[in-house]
């Protein structure tokens, strides 16, 4: 049983707050990802579980135990890091047994666990090799053997795949998930990848400037963002907005036309829809063509509604000219709604 | 031909870039090594050929001068004293500077951008300034005329370099490999011991053999502060001022050669010290 706890965390470097009171309950053997852009502090949180930094203030929790005040090896954790960080001293066996090495192992318990965890990560026949020798997959491959032959509680990834290239990273992304898996290992895992964080997830915590904004299902993050963050955040292209006045209870008008919405006293409201949740129809928002780019799947058309920038995601057998006019009905279950002073969901 | 007609400019250039490029290499060797070959041929040559020009290019292998310092009285002692200052120096500058390069590179504190530039303003001061008053206080001390004195001078300046080379070391090991080692159980220490020292090793033995030959080849302070003790340097200058010309070749070549091999097997590593990538 390894559940983490974050109670109330906050981190303030010298003027600069990198954590605002993070609280955070990872189930045992949950994959959870940190998901947010660069300075977000997803980093800095992974670093605070991991020992390698300090809380201000607050205290984690791994497994019904206070781990705050403890050393990095005291933890029960394993870390994997974006630079993979192999010894280059050492080989790929002895950097794979080095953490059972240092727990005084006997030789043949180290032997056993490095060919299995090595055989497991497809890298047994590596394990002469020195770091040097290795390409930028395998090496990444050797980082997570290292980290996994610990058996630890708790395993954090920060941005381990980063450093790879796109193919490489498709690849490598569904291995770790099915490792990780089968491991039943809690997994912390850090990136600023969506698509990463959507495919591998159990939970996604999404964070910005300090805060987690989101922590839920990858799809639920997707179809029901929080705040419009979130909303702006996920998504490739992300959600679209417009703005919303009140035209009677529950219904709202946007761009000249009207929907129904929520039951709120509000003055206005955003109006938000995904680029795929949308046809052309007979009735519905009126934009103006701008940009047709066809991406094979699918036709991406950046439009214009009321002079705002909104992009529609089509059938690529559509046939759409730049300047011509479409008639886009959104389709009414994933109409989501914003309030534009809290910029909280509204339902 | 027209090919050749239009390509011409483009070889043109390469071709002066290339001239300026060897004729700058040549000129900076040439810099270095004649005077060295020079010492050279000076020192293996006879009294006569010496004084006599002009030179030959080749030497003749007179061992007159180098056999003439091999018995000559107390050159074996000066000898000794050499390396046990020089031996005293490059243990000491490591001890100290070492850790004040892992500080530098490792941690963030107030005042570090200053501390950086007072252990380069060290070497501002000129050793003539400072060897008086150390002698005084050397003499109230008792550390007058002694190995372990001198040994503390060369330390101090051979420091700055100890911590600018170990800094840069450091500096060049990334610090997730010492996280990694957290992580997987080791302390602060053990985390140095396993991973960061044997990374470095070379590099700490460059920077020891460094301090090493600042002590072979300081002379002021050696003369000023030792009397009995005297270091080679030190020695060679008090005796070769009034010897003939070919002894004091002979003399410099004694000096030079050791600390030219030294310099040669480290030359990697001083390139670090100055930023130029460390491989």
């Amino acid at each position: 049983m390894a559940e983490i706890q974050i109670k109330n965390v906050a981190k303030i470097f010298g003027a600069y707050q990198a954590l605002h009171d993070i609280n955070l309950t990872i189930a045992d053997q949950e994959f959870m990802v940190l998901l947010g852009a660069s300075g977000c502090g997803k980093s800095t949180l992974l670093r605070i579980i991991a020992g390698l930094e300090t809380a201000t203030t607050g205290e984690v929790w791994i497994g019904g135990r206070r781990i705050d005040h403890l050393s990095p090896k005291d933890r029960g954790i394993a870390m994997v890091f974006q630079n993979y960080a192999v010894f280059p001293h050492l080989t790929v066996f002895e950097n794979i047994g080095f953490g059972l090495r240092m727990q005084k192992l006997p030789n043949d318990e180290v032997t056993r666990r490095v060919e299995k965890t090595a055989t497991l990560m497809h890298i047994e026949q590596l394990l002469k090799r020195y770091s040097g020798e290795l390409s930028g997959g395998q090496r990444q491959r050797v980082a997570v053997a290292r980290a996994l032959a610990m058996e630890p509680d708790v395993i954090l990834m920060d941005e381990p795949l980063s450093n790879l290239d796109a193919l490489l990273r498709m690849e490598m992304r569904a291995e770790l998930k099915g490792v990780l898996a089968d491991s039943k290992t809690t997994a912390i895992y850090v990136t600023h990848d969506q698509v990463e964080a959507m495919s591998m997830a159990d939970r996604i915590s999404v964070m910005h400037q300090g805060k987690i904004i989101q922590a839920a299902a990858p799809i639920e993050v997707y179809r029901n963002p929080s705040a419009e963050f979130v909303a702006s955040f996920i998504g490739n292209p992300p959600m679209n907005f417009l703005p919303a006045r009140p035209a009677g209870a529950g219904r709202w008008t946007v761009a000249g036309q009207t929907f129904d919405g929520p039951q709120a006293d509000r003055a206005a409201l955003q109006f938000a829809i995904r680029p795929e949740d949308m046809q052309p129809a007979e009735q519905g928002l009126t934009a103006l063509a701008k940009v047709v780019e066809p991406l094979g799947a699918h036709l991406l058309v950046t439009c214009e509604v009321e002079g705002k920038l909104f992009r529609v995601i089509l059938d690529s057998d559509m046939k759409v000219r730049p300047g011509e006019t479409l008639t886009l009905a959104p389709q009414p279950d994933r109409i989501r709604w914003f309030d534009p002073e809290t910029t909280l969901a509204v339902a | 031909m027209t090919d050749a007609v239009a390509s011409a400019p483009g070889a043109d250039t390469r071709k002066s870039a290339r001239f300026l490029y060897v004729s700058a290499v040549v000129f900076l060797c040439a810099w270095v090594l004649v005077p060295i070959y020079f010492l050279l041929i000076n020192t293996l040559s006879s009294p006569e050929t010496v004084t006599s020009f002009p030179k030959p290019f080749l030497p003749e292998f007179d061992m007159g001068s180098l056999t003439f310092f091999a018995g000559f009285a107390g050159i074996l002692t000066a000898l000794k004293n050499s390396v046990v200052v020089a031996g005293m120096t490059m243990v000491m500058s490591i001890v100290i500077g070492a850790p004040a390069g892992y500080a530098l590179s490792r941690f963030e504190f107030r005042g570090k951008g200053l501390f950086r530039l007072l252990i380069l303003l060290t070497r501002a001061f000129p050793l003539p300034l400072l060897a008086l008053p150390l002698a005084v206080l050397f003499i109230r001390t008792g550390l007058d005329d002694t190995a372990f004195g001198l040994a503390i001078v060369h330390t101090t300046l051979a420091i700055p370099f100890a911590v600018l080379i170990t800094f840069s070391l450091f500096s060049g090991i990334p610090i997730e490999l010492e996280e990694a080692a957290w992580t997987l159980g080791c302390t602060r220490l053990t985390a140095f011991t396993k991973v960061v020292l044997p990374l470095i090793l070379p590099g700490i033995a460059a920077s020891a053999i460094f301090a090493f030959v600042i002590s072979w080849n300081e002379v002021f302070a050696a003369a000023v502060l030792t009397i009995e003790n005297r270091t080679l340097t030190a020695f060679l200058l008090q005796n070769l001022d009034t010897s003939p010309l070919h002894l004091k070749f002979a003399g410099g070549f004694i000096l030079v050669v050791p600390a030219l091999i030294f310099i040669f097997a480290v030359r990697k590593y001083l390139f670090a010290m100055w930023g130029i990538a460390n491989r």
